[in-house]
């Protein structure tokens, strides 16, 4: 690394900073005869030459990957208002219960006698997510949002299959989560779209048209991709219900819902909930997660197994549900992630999940008020958890969503999704969630008309951004279309 | 190919007399730049706007539509190589298939390119 007065260094990777012969530990000598790999390991399995570590001190590590945390946004260092992800607080008691020795420590395989603690707070998630989502039944076991919806189409299309019907096809609006489709088809049914009018909602027209004895589900994010709850979300219900297909929905917007509305009761038959995004647990870099699914009583025989059940006063796992469409994940699913959510919902009781939503719903429409004058193609409100604007019409100069998502960067705020939901033009889509203060809204707001400001009297500024970061503007094309998937140390 | 020849979709994609399909340049433009081209299988037969082929850029992934019903005749390697062409050239080296049409006469129902460029003005998306 050359020494230069610019601190705005770009942190070495550890194989860069590896010295032949340097250590972090000394090892003493080995008190066991030596054997010779040559002799005792077969050669189809021997290494050609020797791994390659990299050869560092202790301190060496700890300042790098020390460094490397301290370049990362993160919820815990930056307002995160990445739209649709839900970027909320992750309350770190939830993590101080989950690493109690209690929980972390205990093995799966522990007879049920021993475990009553875990199995207790598994039933007793399932029951919250019962009672706040209004459904019968709920499987803990998925790992995240998507093997949520896998899960659940499966469910479906068992319980399609066990009443005699050959139901193959799923319709999806346009504006869905890319996942649904994809979900549909890794359960081996055909993912069919459903058009949006321009406002975002469905087009009954082409629901009608599309519905029939070969639907099997109606998948729908409630509320909507657009941040706006679909008024005609009863009649859907009763259009698909009328087809015999089922009502899925969606539960990653969930926040917005929780203790005003129970899903259930709307009549949705199927619905996955993301715990990372409602329930404050850690969005962990692809894992762990959890993605429950709740069915109503039609479809519950159909759930994966094992399930927790109560009998009297014991707790104990049940296998014995010969309709079940088997396991989706090891043992109970990411139980220290259902620790957390049950310590979450613990927190919050009924009367804070209310206050929870009705929070998400004031901060979202806060910052469209603010937001309203600088953006002239914003879709029809009221918004529900958060917003999306179109950057048509407010940047200048041939100023792109992208290039002003970049340069918020500059101005210390993570940027929002951009270009989702694809039905908006050029879309920039803020999610500011219920735990920011109004100071934050309104400095978030003010970066945002200095952007489009920029746009107009200093654009290369803004084409050029983000300017202050350790790296600038990746080239995503080259990385996308000439990907190097491996290091190689040269 | 002078797109004056060409007739288009409301979904953006043009079809030639011969039967070859891409997408528009104003499409290109709005989609960015492609990264990643899935053309159909050749022999494949299609229903009029049955997604017949998967375009991905660095915004998002789209479903290319059949214009019209037919069988496919051909696909053009050179833009799975090289997806760039989609964005230089959509109406020569980045054509993306080509259709025998079930019946040439449904072309004649899309719109010329002077149709779809007032389509554009008053389209949404």
């Amino acid at each position: 690394m050359p020494i230069t007065g610019d601190r705005k260094i770009v942190e070495e990777l550890i194989f860069e900073q590896s010295v032949s012969g340097r250590a972090g530990i000394p090892l003493p000598s080995s008190d066991v005869p030596r054997t010779e790999p040559e002799t005792s390991i077969p050669s189809a399995l021997r290494r050609r030459a020797p791994a390659d570590w990299p050869e560092v001190s202790e301190p060496q590590v700890i300042r790098h990957y020390t460094r490397l945390s301290q370049l990362n946004y993160c919820i815990d260092t930056h307002f995160y208002p990445l739209g649709s992800c839900t970027m909320k607080h992750n309350p770190k008691v939830n993590d101080r219960m989950a690493m109690l020795p209690d929980f972390s420590a205990l093995h799966p395989l522990r007879p049920h006698e021993l475990s009553q603690g875990v199995l207790e707070i598994l039933y007793e998630v399932e029951r919250w997510l019962r009672e706040l989502c209004g459904m019968d039944a709920f499987t803990l076991q998925p790992s995240a949002g998507a093997q949520g919806e896998l899960t659940g189409i499966l469910v479906a299309r068992a319980y399609h299959e066990s009443r005699g019907e050959k139901r193959t096809k799923v319709l999806i609006p346009d504006s869905a989560h890319g996942t649904n489709p994809a979900s549909a088809a890794t359960a081996g049914l055909e993912a069919v779209t459903v058009r949006s009018r321009p406002d975002g909602q469905v087009d009954l027209d082409d629901l009608r048209a599309k519905l029939g004895s070969d639907t099997a589900l109606f998948m729908m994010t409630i509320p909507g991709t657009l941040g706006v709850f679909e008024p005609q979300v009863r009649e859907i219900v009763d259009l698909v219900h009328r087809a015999g297909a089922l009502m899925y929905m969606d539960g990653a917007n969930l926040n917005a819902l929780i203790g005003l509305l129970r899903p259930g009761d709307l009549g949705v038959d199927v619905l996955h909930v993301n715990v990372h995004k409602t329930f404050s647990t850690p969005h962990g870099g692809g894992g762990p997660g959890a993605g429950p699914v709740g069915v109503k009583k039609a479809l519950e025989p159909f759930l994966p197994v094992p399930r927790v059940v109560k009998e009297g006063h014991v707790y104990r796992r049940n296998l014995d549900y010969p309709s079940s469409i088997g396991k989706v994940h090891g043992f109970q699913g990411n139980v220290g992630i259902l620790i957390r959510t049950y310590c979450y919902m613990r927190l919050q009781g009924a009367e804070g999940f209310r206050e929870m939503s009705e929070n998400a719903i004031l901060a979202a429409n806060y910052l469209r008020a603010k937001l309203a004058p600088l953006f002239p193609k914003m879709p029809k409100g009221p918004f529900m958890h958060e917003v999306v604007v179109s950057g048509e019409g407010a940047f200048a100069n041939g100023v792109r969503t992208l290039d002003a998502a970049k340069r918020l960067l500059d101005y210390g705020f993570y940027a929002p999704t951009v270009y989702f939901p694809s039905i908006v033009h050029e879309a920039m889509m803020i999610e500011p969630t219920e735990n920011e203060s109004r100071e934050t809204l309104d400095d978030f707001a003010a970066a945002m008309a200095a952007i489009v400001e920029e746009s107009l009297t200093t654009p290369e500024k803004v084409k050029t951004a983000p300017h202050t970061t350790p790296v600038r503007r990746l080239d995503e094309v080259k990385a996308a279309r000439e990907p190097i998937l491996r290091y190689r140390r040269d | 190919m002078n797109p004056n020849d060409l007739r288009f979709t409301k979904t953006h994609e043009w079809i030639a007399a011969d039967g070859t399909v891409g997408i528009s340049d104003h499409a290109q433009h709005e989609i960015t730049d492609v990264v990643f081209v899935d053309p159909p299988k050749e022999g494949k037969t299609f229903k009029a706007e049955e997604p017949a082929c998967a375009v991905e850029s660095v915004k998002a992934a789209f479903d290319i539509y059949a214009p019209v019903a037919g069988v496919v005749t051909a696909a053009n390697k050179d833009v799975a190589a090289n997806p760039a062409l989609v964005n230089q050239s959509p109406y020569e080296k980045g054509w993306l298939y080509k259709l025998t049409m079930t019946s040439p006469s449904d072309r004649d129902k899309l719109m010329t390119h002077a149709q779809y460029q007032e389509f554009l003005k008053t389209a949404t998306h």
